[in-house]
């Protein structure tokens, strides 16, 4: 991991896995959506509505890996100075936050029909808008703060302490009493869903994976090369 | 640190100072909602805790921006951290100011603005126990927030969006447990709100001062 703190050997190994990770998201995501749009039966009562989870579940999913990640290199940047975990936690956080909001809005529109409303208070839906807020107060505060140095470290304790959030939307539907249903897929006693539903979502959610590692680190090799180009005007200047 | 305490609890009381705002702020809302709703004295009880929660937050929001700023901006913050003690101790004295001139004025106050909300008898309790066990967790918090957001010139636009997500769950089981006492159906409300108000209280001196020592060190 500290092999890659060099941002020259980060640029030399992600150039060789990008094309990769974007073409077998590619692939993934073409699957999953022709399987789920597809080839996947109407679903017994909310018939063609249901094609809405395999866009609502992978978000959902990738907006709290993208957390979980952005606190993971808050940690590492924070605690063992590892150089480019500042940067990659800033970058991840635009995509998270895009994620979410994808997330509540796919959400909204396929509670509708079945729930019978766009929005409830219940705790999973009220716990995932806090992530959003979550996201847009990292961001905020990493432009607020002028010196890059000083805003990475701030963000960081942020970014740590509202990790405690992310458990909270995870178990609330075991909690509490949610109209948000229970868990279908990691339970005991395997899946609750037919596999010709799990099969889509199964590729649907490997695709948004590859999709967000792939966007991630486009990211990250820009505010690289943002910075090199910095330097190279302060230079001549 | 009781000499922190008392400076603090001096300067907040001074005519700048942020004690009286929260409370002119509390009554403020207190006596719109009733005018902004209606005066059915049903509903009004129904959402009276909600409402007297999301006014003690807002209240101590609101004098949040003081909690650092003053002190960084004169440069006292650096030579109180220089001195003999710690900035967790620090932050826990201001923290303790924090709550008396906010959330402890406003829990007292609680029984008599339940009355003019029409809460039934039995709610009244509960609404100050919430409010005497939720308001340090808010300061608590609170703090952190102002702890990150101290070197920002105009940090204090940005400290509600920060802190406002981390308050949620003491907004959620505060009011929530008025509302078990109102309608009768136990939802752990003030256990709930007793485990996050001790954990933010312990927890948050140490990411205060941390994010001060960051922000200092600058």
């Amino acid at each position: 991991m500290f092999e890659l703190a060099n941002p020259r050997r980060f640029m030399e190994a992600s150039a060789v896995w990008l094309p990769w990770l974007a073409g077998f998201a590619a692939v993934f995501l073409a699957a999953g959506l022709y399987l789920g749009l597809f080839v996947a039966p109407p679903e017994r009562y909310q018939h063609d509505t249901v094609r809405i989870m395999f866009l609502h579940v992978p978000s959902v999913w990738s907006a709290m890996m993208c957390y979980g990640l952005m606190a993971l290199m808050s940690f590492i940047g924070l605690v063992l100075r590892h150089p480019l975990a500042d940067t990659a936690a800033r970058a991840a956080a635009p995509l998270g936050a895009l994620l979410t909001a994808l997330g509540l809005i796919t959400g909204s529109l396929w509670g509708r029909p079945t729930w019978g409303t766009y929005w409830v208070w219940d705790a999973r839906l009220t716990s995932f808008l806090v992530l959003l807020f979550l996201y847009l107060g990292y961001i905020a505060l990493w432009n607020a703060i002028e010196d890059e140095v000083r805003a990475a470290r701030v963000a960081a304790i942020l970014a740590l302490v509202g990790a405690v959030n992310l458990p909270i939307i995870e178990f609330s539907v075991d909690w509490w009493n949610t109209l948000h249903q229970g868990e279908s897929i990691v339970r005991a006693g395997g899946p609750a869903m037919a596999s010709v539903f799990l099969w889509p979502l199964a590729f649907m959610a490997l695709g948004f994976t590859l999709l967000f590692f792939t966007l991630w680190i486009v990211r990250i090799r820009t505010e690289i090369l943002e910075r090199r180009a910095r330097a190279l005007m302060l230079e001549t200047a | 640190m009781s000499a922190l305490l008392l400076r603090d609890l001096r300067l907040a009381f001074r005519a700048g100072g942020s004690a009286m705002l929260a409370l002119a702020f509390f009554a403020a809302v207190v006596t719109l909602v009733p005018l902004g709703v209606g005066p059915d004295l049903k509903l009004l009880a129904r959402i009276g805790g909600g409402i007297l929660w999301i006014a003690s937050v807002l209240a101590s929001l609101l004098a949040l921006d003081r909690l650092f700023q003053a002190d960084y901006d004169d440069g006292s913050l650096d030579l109180i951290a220089l001195g003999p003690v710690s900035l967790e101790a620090t932050v826990v004295a201001k923290m303790l100011a924090h709550w008396l001139t906010t959330g402890m004025p406003l829990t007292l106050l609680s029984p008599m603005l339940a009355v003019l909300f029409g809460m039934p008898e039995p709610a009244v309790p509960v609404l100050t126990a919430s409010l005497a066990i939720g308001t340090p967790a808010v300061s608590a918090i609170g703090a952190i927030g102002a702890a990150l957001t101290v070197s920002i010139r105009r940090g204090g636009l940005i400290l509600p969006l920060i802190v406002m997500p981390l308050l949620v769950p003491a907004v959620v089981f505060g009011a929530g447990a008025v509302d078990s006492a109102l309608t009768g159906m136990a939802n752990g409300g003030l256990w709930l709100l007793s485990a996050f108000s001790l954990g933010a209280v312990l927890l948050s001196p140490f990411a205060a001062a941390a994010a001060l020592r960051l922000n200092l060190a600058g």
